[in-house]
């Protein structure tokens, strides 16, 4: 067969089976050790930290747990969120994060290696992204029949740099387990629908229950597993495996994720998760008509049998419909549902809008995320099309449903880029059989070279006769030396570029911790700006640990994490009206904000300004969102359009209007700035313009805290004044400003009610 | 397939038009050729029907205040009949082709381990 070299010992016999199986086991663990080192170059270069924002409220609650035991953190009420209100944390979050770190903490001490809560949430994602990229392996080896589509498939999610994006250490995120058990949860799928027995669906239904209890992101398996049942049906593929598989994936699944407080009562009352409702009923009937169909020949029996499962599919979706408008089930969520209506969310739910990862997606992420991957992908599901086994029906709905919303929404790329990993290895694995693997046949004499080409021309007229020609499995094999070193070559270039790539965008693209800024020096070494854990700390060890902080949302998680101190809104936005209110006393007059402030009990201010350092993502570049958010609530109060000039723009400098100019964060960001600079040149580096010669002034703040680059700003709240003034006048009157004349002209006169 | 291989001495005496006499001869072709462990299996699977079509009267009659127990209770006859039915689906010789590596012992071992769960999840939930 072979010719007779080495090679022999590695693909014959009984010896070669275990060779390649350690082979196997060597590559797997070096691809999980490649998935790991991947993400560690923001440890390496900064500091091992957590990063962004959610992570460091999912760092508090890991911390929380800890230190107080599973129960209490099960019934966790936090009065350091949300001031007034406080957040039942144990019943509004997804605990399967924390218990993981929290059960390998234990399980780490246990072995009497005591490693600081911290480093284990900090490792957590590269941990489980080697564990993706052998449930990658799984799913992709169960795929195909070619040895090599599983490990090359394990090495794609291993550095695809649209799953590294979300997996870097420090990245403590939901998404950090979350997409191993999606992946994970999908192999149990795959397998128990080939298989069809209980044991694989019920454990694809307890991963779902842990997926479920880590992700928010379940409700995709929620829907394209029944969607797969669905279209396995739809195709006459129904079988007695699907039955036993989905059944039993649905009534263990949905219990199990019924335990998750957060979920509650969601799967029977919410319309997202419908779909696998009705596909459990509809695998009911057809399960029936198919036994009663084995039992019956009559023809016009079978079909008035199929009439009735039409009649009750469309009875059940009109009562669904109906149940829906009545309002018995909740509808879509606006989450859900702007991903249908891609303008609802601008519209309505400025709060969605306003997050950037909500936008729609560019080409060039697809291409800067998936590099080669994203043009193999689209032959790879062709590949899926040609085999169309039950498992390749998966493959290629989870294709066309995960491209769509990774259209719709950049942040959805993360669940985009399994099935593009898994396709790209059918398809590379698919060359590399064709080019590599198949040798050459027996030399034909000129009689049987004769009779194979008539053969071969007889079955290619039988193919194009027969059925559609894609869908004939054609002879391949290419068997000259030339062709096959040119194929295996350009392959191994690519699959180095492709290394090259993703390890050039995981260390320049994803791998910085947005706590800490680094820039370079003109020299080319590194300056480090960490203004935002300067003022974190400023807060924590100079005011009162009850003392009230407020800011925008998004800098909530951070204070809570790292100055420990409450805040009134954070990033979790569950209460719009709050946000709203927040927003209302950042874009009125100080005469407006003093009273909110004081209603909640407010201690101090804090607001984000890079003016003075040209750092754009700062509070006067999100101050539209906060108007648009209060203005939601508020219409009459706070108007967006006050905030531009007559042309219709957002200025800050000597054109803006006054509603600008005297805003709450106006005033703050811009406090003092001018003193900075020479007389009348101060200077916005983000927005580029020169500010007003004179600059705001406060009164009823004062500042209390300004960073060394001024990115952040913290102001006290004052006291009300002692004599009862307001504070414009208590200030006017410290400044020895006009005094009015007594007696000459009062102002009207107000009768005294005692 | 033992409908198939008994019809010919059941075709010629069944000729079904009235809907009656439909039922009737499937009831019949049950009764005849369903091996007694089905048959056991199916009369579980009805006692689960039973329970759980009481249980949902119920809730409708009465309300469903701690819905999380109507939950539990209902899905757990509906989750046990399905898990019932799944074991008849493989140890039904007619689907021998479909379950070439189950055999009947790993049919029920699954069928435990399905149970298992089921009820630790439904205990867990009722409260």
């Amino acid at each position: 067969m072979a010719v007779d070299n080495g090679a022999d010992f590695f693909f014959k016999g009984e010896s070669g089976r275990n060779t390649r199986g350690l082979l196997r086991l060597v590559i797997l663990v070096t691809i999980a050790a490649a998935a790991v080192a991947a993400r560690l170059f923001s440890v390496i270069r900064f500091e091992s930290i957590i990063h962004e924002f959610d992570p460091w409220f999912n760092f508090r609650a890991t911390k929380y747990l800890v230190a107080n035991g599973f129960y209490k953190f099960w019934d966790w009420f936090d009065d350091r969120t949300w001031h007034p209100l406080g957040r039942v944390t144990g019943g509004t979050l997804y605990p399967g994060l924390m218990v993981t770190s929290g059960a390998i903490y234990h399980a780490l001490r246990f072995l009497t290696l005591p490693v600081d809560i911290r480093n284990i949430c900090v490792l957590l994602a590269p941990a489980f992204s080697g564990l993706t990229a052998w449930a990658t392996y799984l799913l992709t080896t169960e795929m195909s029949e070619s040895p090599s589509a599983g490990l090359l498939g394990a090495i794609f999610m291993g550095i695809a740099p649209g799953y590294i994006s979300r997996s870097v250490a420090g990245s403590y995120d939901n998404e950090a387990i979350a997409i191993f058990l999606l992946v994970y949860t999908f192999y149990l799928w795959i397998k128990a629908v080939k298989v069809g027995s209980i044991m694989w669906s019920g454990l694809a239904a307890l991963f779902y229950g842990y997926m479920v209890s880590a992700w928010g992101g379940y409700v995709f398996i929620t829907n394209l597993l029944p969607l797969h049942a669905f279209v396995l049906i739809c195709m006459g593929r129904f079988s007695p495996r699907l039955y036993v598989s989905y059944t039993t994936w649905y009534a263990l699944g949905t219990l199990a994720s019924m335990q998750i407080p957060f979920v509650g009562f969601l799967p029977v009352k919410s319309s997202d998760h419908m779909a696998a409702l009705g596909v459990f009923g509809l695998i009911q009937l057809v399960a029936f008509t198919e036994y009663i169909r084995a039992q019956l020949p009559s023809k016009q029996f079978q079909l008035l049998l199929r009439a009735m499962v039409l009649v009750v599919f469309v009875v059940s979706l009109g009562g669904l419909v109906l149940l829906t408008v009545s309002g018995t089930i909740a509808p879509w969520s606006g989450r859900f549902y702007s991903l249908w209506d891609t303008g609802y969310a601008k519209i309505h739910i400025p709060i969605i809008a306003s997050v950037s990862e909500h936008q729609p997606t560019a080409w060039p992420s697809f291409f800067f995320d998936l590099n080669m991957l994203i043009w193999l992908f689209p032959a790879g599901v062709y590949i899926c099309f040609q085999h169309l086994r039950d498992e390749h029906v998966f493959i290629v709905i989870y294709a066309v449903l995960a491209s769509y919303f990774a259209g719709v929404m950049v942040r959805l790329m993360l669940t985009l880029t399994p099935v593009v990993c898994v396709a790209a290895a059918l398809a590379l694995s698919r060359i590399l059989d064709a080019f590599l693997v198949k040798t050459q046949p027996e030399p034909p004499t000129e009689k049987a070279a004769a009779i194979a080409a008539a053969a071969a021309k007889e079955r290619a007229a039988s193919a194009f006769s027969d059925t559609l020609k894609s869908t004939q499995a054609p002879v391949i094999g290419v068997y000259s030396y030339l062709s096959k070193s040119m194929i295996s070559g350009a392959i191994t270039a690519y699959l180095l570029l492709f290394v090259l790539h993703c390890t050039w965008v995981t260390s320049n693209a994803y791998s910085s911790p947005s706590v800490v800024l680094a820039s370079r020096m003109p020299d080319g070494s590194q300056h480090i700006i960490d203004d935002y854990r300067e003022a974190y700390y400023w807060l924590r060890q100079n005011t009162a640990p009850t003392a009230k902080i407020m800011s925008w949302w998004d800098y909530g998680y951070q204070i809570g994490g790292m100055a420990d101190r409450p805040t009134l809104v954070d990033n979790n936005t569950w209460n719009n009206t709050h946000i709203a209110t927040v927003g209302k006393a950042m874009s009125s007059k100080e005469e407006v904000s003093y009273p909110i402030m004081r209603q909640h009990e407010v201690d101090y201010v804090l607001v984000v300004f890079g003016g003075l350092l040209g750092y754009s993502g700062d509070d006067i570049n999100k101050f539209l969102w906060m108007v648009r958010i209060a203005e939601g609530i508020w219409p009459n109060e706070v108007k967006e359009r006050d905030f531009f000039t007559a042309r219709g723009e957002y200025r800050v400098d000597d054109e803006a209007t006054p509603t600008m100019r005297e805003s709450l964060m106006y005033k703050m960001s811009y406090y003092n700035f001018d003193k900075l600079f020479p007389a009348g040149q101060a200077q916005d580096r983000v927005r580029g313009s020169k500010l007003p010669a004179v600059g705001p002034e406060l009164s009823v703040l004062e500042e209390a805290f300004t960073s060394e680059n001024w990115i952040i700003r913290i102001y006290k709240v004052k006291d009300l004044d002692n004599l009862g003034r307001s504070h414009q006048d208590a200030i006017s009157f410290g400044k020895g400003g006009k005094r009015k004349k007594a007696g000459k002209r009062r102002g009207p006169r107000v009768l005294r009610v005692d | 397939r033992p409908a198939t291989v008994t019809s010919s001495k059941k075709s010629a005496s069944r000729n079904p038009q009235t809907p009656q006499e439909i039922l009737a001869s499937i009831w019949n072709t049950y009764a005849d050729e369903t091996p007694q462990r089905s048959k056991l299996l199916d009369v579980f699977m009805g006692f689960l029907l039973v329970v759980g079509g009481l249980q949902f009267v119920y809730c409708v009659i009465a309300g469903n205040y701690p819905f999380n127990a109507f939950l539990s209770g209902f899905s757990a006859t509906v989750g046990q009949f399905v898990l019932t039915a799944s074991l008849r689906i493989q140890t039904n010789p007619a689907n021998k082709g479909d379950f070439e590596n189950i055999s009947h012992e790993r049919a029920f071992a699954d069928f435990i381990f399905g149970s298992m769960i089921l009820h630790f999840f439904c205990v867990n939930f009722i409260n």
